[in-house]
């Protein structure tokens, strides 16, 4: 049932070769200067993996979403920052124009974000809000004169200040519905489309963040920046029935990616322990040690049938969002406590930046917030099963 | 342009080689077999003078039936068709052997150009290229550095010891590839899945007119009688310097016969 046909197995294993010749080498040293990868983003164009579940017709590769998981588990493997990278680009940046842009906006934009050539970000969240939407959102966008005018702020936007980036996809409230039951007003939002260099679209300087990095995380500030009203992203007023379909999805590849670091660091452990001696032999041949990655791999695995189970679901369009919300808890718990448990059998080493787990420990973290947060995660699934809001 | 290229299906170099005690020859299913990694280089090659002067790129292996893997690497990454050549009668051949079946072949399926890469990770002969060349009674461009086609001439750039080579020859010829030559690409998901579709030809020792007196390995020129493993690394010695580490160190290659 979940064992991968051969042409999944085809792509992950030239994704892991990718990763492991490509980005391995030289990632740490990005890193270590939070420097944007440009070199490896554009391998990873050149090779399709930011049109992976976009069609052929687009400059896709004409997979599916769960190619794209398999290739971001790969290549968190190995590192976090480019795997963000392109999760955000995919899910984020083109899914969102494939499936609700018009004829014209995805002639403009898909082939060049299926190439990898541009990236497109995402601007939902807020300095006030993180997983209060639609409550905490302040962004607002009025129509003038054919034009929107968007004011207000957006933060921790991945890919949105890079040298490619060609827009960011602004959700903000367009007005307001009719007062439901409990006789409030309830604001109505839309997305809507801001390419980078928009006058009256700031981007701030690069955050400093504890993990991933070498990727690219902005706060933005628009003030009367004007877009056409043709940059209108879907239906309005639909904004946010679009976001919470974006962000079910987004939670299995968070989930892929978040198993790529928990194996990632199975890995290491499991070379770094034939090596390393202690007390006149490897340190692999102590019982703790063993046990402590016997329990690493069972999280890898448990994790990793969880999000290939809830993948499963959304692409035989069945309702998924508990079972997104389920692999998206455990697979971050198994990266937080894979990456725990790896620092602490490489000891100092494992303290020290140069070594990959040193990073895996500084990116597990973000896994268990990003995406909806384990809190969420679990409201999500006790409302799924029927306990009251 | 019509292109060969041949590619070949090694053991993992990651992994444990081992021999087979049933005929001493390799065990082929002890270890994972990957595409031999130059063989990736030619692939590469070939599609490069593809797109660059058109045709149609043919991979051509020779191996057991689970050399189909390498095969549709390859097609992933982009050519048009392959050929399989694979027969229990051409098992243990040697590079004389290998290169008389994979000449029948290429006269059967026919070639402007044959591209291989210079040598494999597990037999290490590095003759291949140059035997197919005499066979087929062709020009021999190897070690390629850098491949230039215009019309029918051909001319590379043969690295060398002291630096290369221009050699220039007319087509159809023999090309082997160096890993200095270009960065392979990865196989895209389209590639993948467009790979399942495309054709592949098997071919037998009679399908290609291979005459099995010259294959196998009964056939083989060379026979490995006996085998052991290696023994295991012993710990080194170590010689504190108390003011005579040189005399000790000059005591210790004079007992190696270094010096």
């Amino acid at each position: 049932m979940h064992r991968l046909t051969d042409e999944y197995e085809a792509l992950r294993k030239s994704v892991e070769e990718f990763s492991r010749e490509v980005v391995a080498p030289v990632i740490g040293d990005y890193y270590e200067r939070c420097a944007f990868p440009y070199d490896i983003v554009a391998q990873m164009g050149r090779m399709g993996l930011f049109g992976l579940p976009i069609p052929e017709e687009h400059g896709g590769m004409g997979g599916d979403y769960f190619a794209l998981c398999l290739a971001l588990e790969e290549l968190a493997r190995v590192d976090s920052s480019v795997a963000i990278t392109l999760e955000a680009a995919v899910s984020l940046g083109a899914m969102p124009i494939h499936r609700y842009g018009t004829d014209a906006q995805k002639a403009e934009w898909l082939p060049r974000l299926t190439s990898g050539e541009t990236l497109g970000a995402f601007g939902l969240t807020e300095p006030g809000g993180g997983s209060d939407v639609p409550g905490g959102m302040r962004t607002t966008a009025t129509l003038d004169g054919g034009e929107w005018v968007i004011n207000g702020s957006k933060a921790f936007i991945t890919n949105s200040g890079t040298d490619i980036t060609g827009f960011v996809a602004v959700a903000a409230i367009t007005g307001h519905r009719e007062p439901g039951e409990d006789g409030r007003a309830r604001p109505e939002i839309s997305t809507i489309i801001v390419p980078s260099g928009t006058p009256g679209f700031a981007v701030s300087k690069k955050y400093s963040k504890v993990g991933w990095s070498a990727s690219d995380t902005r706060e933005l500030s628009f003030t009367d920046c004007r877009v056409p009203e043709a940059g209108l992203l879907g239906e309005r007023g639909r904004g946010y029935a679009q976001f919470l379909r974006t962000l079910d999805e987004g939670r299995v590849a968070i989930a892929a990616l978040s198993v790529g670091l928990a194996q990632g660091c199975v890995d290491e452990c499991l070379r770094y322990v034939r090596e390393r001696r202690a007390f006149g032999q490897e340190i692999g041949r102590y019982q703790a040690i063993q046990f402590k990655i016997a329990d690493m791999e069972v999280r890898t695995h448990t994790a990793r049938l969880a999000y290939y189970h809830a993948a499963e679901k959304m692409l035989a369009g069945e309702p998924f969002k508990k079972e997104a919300a389920i692999a998206k808890l455990v697979s971050s718990n198994a990266a937080m406590d894979n990456a725990r448990d790896a620092t602490q059998i490489f000891g100092g080493y494992g303290f020290m930046n140069e070594f990959p787990v040193g990073r895996f420990y500084r990116d597990a973290k973000i896994l268990e917030i990003g995406e909806g947060t384990s809190e969420v995660q679990r409201m999500l699934i006790a409302r799924q099963l029927g306990l009251p809001a | 342009m019509n292109i060969v290229v041949c590619v070949k299906q090694v053991p993992d170099t990651a992994t444990e080689r081992k021999l087979s005690s049933k005929d001493n020859t390799l065990d082929r299913d002890a270890a994972d077999g990957v595409i031999n990694e130059l063989c990736e280089y030619a692939v590469e090659e070939a599609l490069k003078i593809k797109e660059a002067h058109g045709g149609e790129v043919t991979v051509l292996t020779m191996g057991p039936a689970k050399a189909t893997d390498t095969i549709r690497k390859a097609l992933a990454m982009g050519a048009d068709k392959a050929v399989h050549l694979v027969d229990d009668a051409l098992h243990g051949s040697d590079a004389l052997g290998t290169s008389h079946a994979l000449a029948q072949t290429l006269k059967k399926i026919g070639f402007d150009l044959v591209i291989l890469g210079s040598e494999s990770t597990d037999a290490r002969t590095g003759v291949l290229a140059a035997m197919l060349a005499e066979r087929l009674g062709t020009p021999q461009l190897t070690l390629a550095r850098k491949v230039d086609i215009d019309g029918s001439a051909i001319s590379i750039e043969r690295v060398t010891d002291y630096g290369y080579d221009k050699v220039t020859a007319t087509l159809p010829a023999v090309v082997s590839v160096v890993e200095k030559i270009n960065e392979p690409r990865y196989p895209s998901f389209k590639g993948i899945m467009a790979a399942k579709k495309k054709p592949v030809q098997t071919f037998g020792v009679a399908d290609a007119e291979i005459d099995t007196a010259q294959v196998g390995l009964a056939s083989s020129w060379s026979e490995v009688t006996e085998f052991a493993v290696a023994p295991p690394r012993a710990a080194g010695t170590i010689v504190k310097d108390e003011g005579d580490g040189g005399a000790k160190a000059a005591e210790f290659l004079a007992s190696k016969k270094f010096i």
